[in-house]
């Protein structure tokens, strides 16, 4: 039953990640690309869990954690420079 | 025996039905009309979805180990703080650039309106006279 489940998560998943894909590539403005990105290391963080339910392992959750403090700092950061037209002033 | 089954179905439903959600969020993101719209699916749809795989993947090791696993709500927590933050300040962004906006989508905010913006405010209207100089009254100094 685990394994269906697995499978079946991600499945959606990844076709979460080729509907970010698909925003990032023509998205009509920087604020909807950033949002894809941001979206996109959510949803990789998903598929790392996954990837650590499926190898039965508890070796992934820190580069889980590591992309949700990266991932974050780096939208902040492109949104201020959206905001400001600098990063540190 | 019976109670590992019923966890087995417990981390199934969180699995399937936190990916259904992070894939219910990722497709309105890619199929919406405006940006305002597009930011409504991955910063609720898709936060909720992460934290029910993560919740999931808790309860599967805390079984495994039989001890309680706290990484995993370390990660929920803060991805449950950091998205409002961010959708907050993509929000911003976009309005400081001004970007299209659908029919459908409501409000002008009066920092953005640039009809709003172009009317100086008169400091003592009932004095009968201005702080305040009208480009007549400038013309007419400049004259003298």
């Amino acid at each position: 039953m685990l394994d269906m489940a697995l499978t079946i998560s991600l499945a959606l998943i990844l076709m979460a990640i080729v509907f970010n894909t698909f925003r990032l590539v023509y998205g009509p403005s920087m604020p909807d690309r950033i949002l894809a990105l941001d979206t996109m290391y959510v949803n990789s963080i998903a598929l790392i869990v996954l990837l650590g339910l499926w190898l039965n392992t508890k070796t992934y959750f820190e580069a889980a954690l590591l992309i949700a403090m990266l991932g974050f700092i780096s939208t902040v950061a492109i949104c201020k420079y959206l905001l400001r037209g600098d990063i540190i002033e | 025996m019976t109670l590992y089954v019923i966890l087995e179905a417990v981390i199934s439903l969180l699995l399937i039905g936190g990916a259904t959600f992070a894939f219910i969020g990722s497709m309105g993101m890619a199929s919406m009309q405006d940006f305002f719209m597009r930011l409504h699916g991955p910063t609720k749809a898709t936060t909720t979805g992460i934290g029910c795989i993560l919740i999931g993947s808790m309860i599967y090791f805390g079984v495994l180990d039989r001890k309680p696993v706290v990484q995993e709500l370390l990660i929920t927590l803060f991805l449950f703080i950091s998205a409002p933050v961010s959708a907050h300040l993509l929000g911003k962004a976009a309005l400081h650039l001004k970007l299209e906006r659908a029919e459908k989508t409501q409000g002008s905010p009066a920092e953005i309106d640039d009809d709003a913006n172009s009317i100086k405010p008169e400091p003592y209207p009932e004095h009968g006279r201005t702080l305040v100089l009208t480009r007549k009254e400038l013309e007419e100094k400049q004259r003298q």
